[in-house]
């Protein structure tokens, strides 16, 4: 399976990808702040901020079909919650006002994941000085993500090509035995990593 | 139940991003001083382990499918400390590389799925493991635990949204606490498998008896007291203000400090909130909490059938 399904365009070469993490972190979280807090009416901002996001959306040489598809997979979320909304006084003006603001942070933030490589966040985070417990969690996370998901796409595998789930109920328990099996190995792979890690002087 | 940016207000996000700041900060001095060096690679592949458990969709009525949420799974597993720091760790990635879950709202999403999921689950697996010997107690407890951390959680993120202005409460409580009793049962089912399958493979995995693994005494008791006090802090602070007639305390607190930037809030809000009755709203909020107290005793009594059927007899009188 592809390995960098998740931020697929984080390592090409552009003016944007080239920008210190921690300046791309800084506006990014300026941004959306920004977005969030000010009123629906500051036109001006909000045509501002969509002007900046193209245009840093241009710069960075990601392909538009690409972010305008990343952005539809998210939009439900947004919607699903946001129709809700309209039952009550001014409802309209509220439903407005979320989706509008919703989806430009949602373009920052997927703007920010696809131009900054997720070890250079992680450095900006330590500098900062997030705990390192957590920031060594993140680390491992995101190196061992894809192993994972490589393994649970294997496990699929091996099982749809042996067993028919002719109901709901074998369906489900053969997912539920992926996932404990999956738990499992995970495990066994992090007791693996701590006699590497201590090998390698890790203390 | 991913909040999105714009969902919230300046108050809400500061309130629940203090709340989550606190309950991580326990969590993560908790597992510092009981988490055995050996174990801290696993908390990344624990974490790593949740991500692609929630990517697996499991088939419910029609084509429509669910996913694990795993947060009460992870506090079983891994002990309550270790699973709020698994779960951040879940959601941040999930937040700055999926852009799912806004940043402005990260403080209420940690607050609802890692801190409600793994206490309130692991609070309520370890009360009713008590219940049962064995395996048996296990499963059913740790069924139960998930059914009511996913509508505590839910209940928590509705009062949020309300609260915000986004939604009306007799809107939000409704539709959030309904639509997970019936997502916190499938939960349930997935953790009783799930746990059922890793105690099959490697049953040390999975304690029957004995005490929690990550907490020891003395600090298992100060961090229950500390966790304790901070989810009833949220809840009175986002719930209460709906469930009863009391002020609302956020909204003095902030008007006193004056971290609600008015401008903001009134343009988020529309209009001033408290005038939103439609007629037929206190009933359709009592018929939830109702139907709140009723599956809570059907789903306990469904864990305990789940648990009987999944649990061979003669492996849970062997513990």
């Amino acid at each position: 399976m592809r390995r960098d399904f998740l931020d697929r365009y984080s390592r090409l070469d552009s003016p944007v990808h080239r920008l210190s993490a921690a300046v791309k972190l800084l506006v990014a979280l300026s941004v959306v702040v920004a977005t969030v807090v000010i009123p629906i009416f500051g036109v001006a901002y909000f045509i501002l901020v969509v002007s900046f996001l193209a245009g840093v959306a241009a710069a960075s040489r990601i392909s538009p079909h690409f972010l305008l598809k990343r952005l539809l997979f998210l939009e439900p979320f947004v919607l699903g919650v946001a129709l809700l909304s309209l039952i009550q006084p001014s409802g309209g003006r509220v439903f407005a006002t979320i989706v509008v603001k919703s989806t430009l942070c949602l373009f920052t933030m997927v703007l920010l994941a696809n131009t900054t490589p997720f070890a250079e966040l992680l450095r900006v985070l330590q500098r900062a000085r997030v705990p390192a417990l957590l920031v060594t969690t993140l680390a491992l996370m995101y190196r061992y993500l894809f192993v994972l998901i490589d393994e649970v796409e294997r496990m699929k595998r091996a099982r749809a090509s042996r067993t028919f789930a002719r109901t709901h109920v074998h369906a489900w328990k053969t997912l539920a035995t992926v996932i404990g099996q999956l738990f499992v190995r995970a495990s066994e792979r992090a007791e693996r990593i701590y006699a590497a890690m201590c090998a390698r002087g890790w203390k | 139940m991913h909040i999105p940016d714009g969902f919230l207000d300046a108050k809400t996000a500061a309130a629940s991003a203090v709340l989550s700041a606190a309950g991580l900060g326990v969590a993560m001095r908790q597992a510092r001083m009981t988490l055995p060096a050996r174990r801290v690679p696993l908390m990344g592949l624990a974490a790593a382990f949740v991500f692609a458990a929630q990517m697996l969709n499991f088939p419910v009525v029609g084509g429509t499918s669910g996913h694990l949420v795993g947060a009460t799974l992870a506090a079983v597993l891994l002990g309550p400390g270790a699973s709020v720091v698994v779960l951040t760790a879940v959601l941040l990635v999930q937040c700055f590389l999926f852009a799912d879950g806004g940043v402005t709202a990260l403080g209420a999403n940690i607050f609802n799925m890692a801190i409600i999921g793994s206490l309130c689950g692991y609070a309520v697996y370890g009360g009713a493991r008590r219940l049962f010997a064995g395996l048996h107690g296990t499963v059913l407890a740790a069924a139960f635990a998930a059914w009511c951390s996913t509508v505590v959680a839910a209940v928590n993120c509705a009062g949020q949204l309300a609260l915000s202005g986004t939604l009306p409460w007799s809107v939000a409580f409704p539709a959030m606490a309904n639509v997970h009793m019936l997502i916190g049962v499938g939960e349930a089912i997935i953790t009783a498998l799930v746990i059922v399958a890793v105690a099959h493979e490697r049953p040390e995995l999975v304690e029957a008896n004995g005490a929690p693994r990550v907490a020891g005494v003395g600090e298992g008791w100060g961090g229950f007291v500390l966790y304790g006090a901070l989810i009833a802090v949220g809840l009175a602070l986002f719930v209460a203000p709906f469930a009863c007639s009391w002020p609302d305390g956020l909204d003095k607190v902030a008007e006193t400090f004056g971290f609600a930037h008015r401008a903001a809030r009134e343009s988020v809000v529309g209009a001033p909130m408290p005038e939103y009755r439609v007629p037929g709203v206190g009933s359709a909020s009592a018929a939830t909490a109702l139907a709140g107290v009723i599956g809570t005793v059907v789903v306990f009594g469904l864990a305990f059938l789940l648990a009987r059927a999944l649990v061979p007899k003669s492996s849970s009188e062997q513990d």
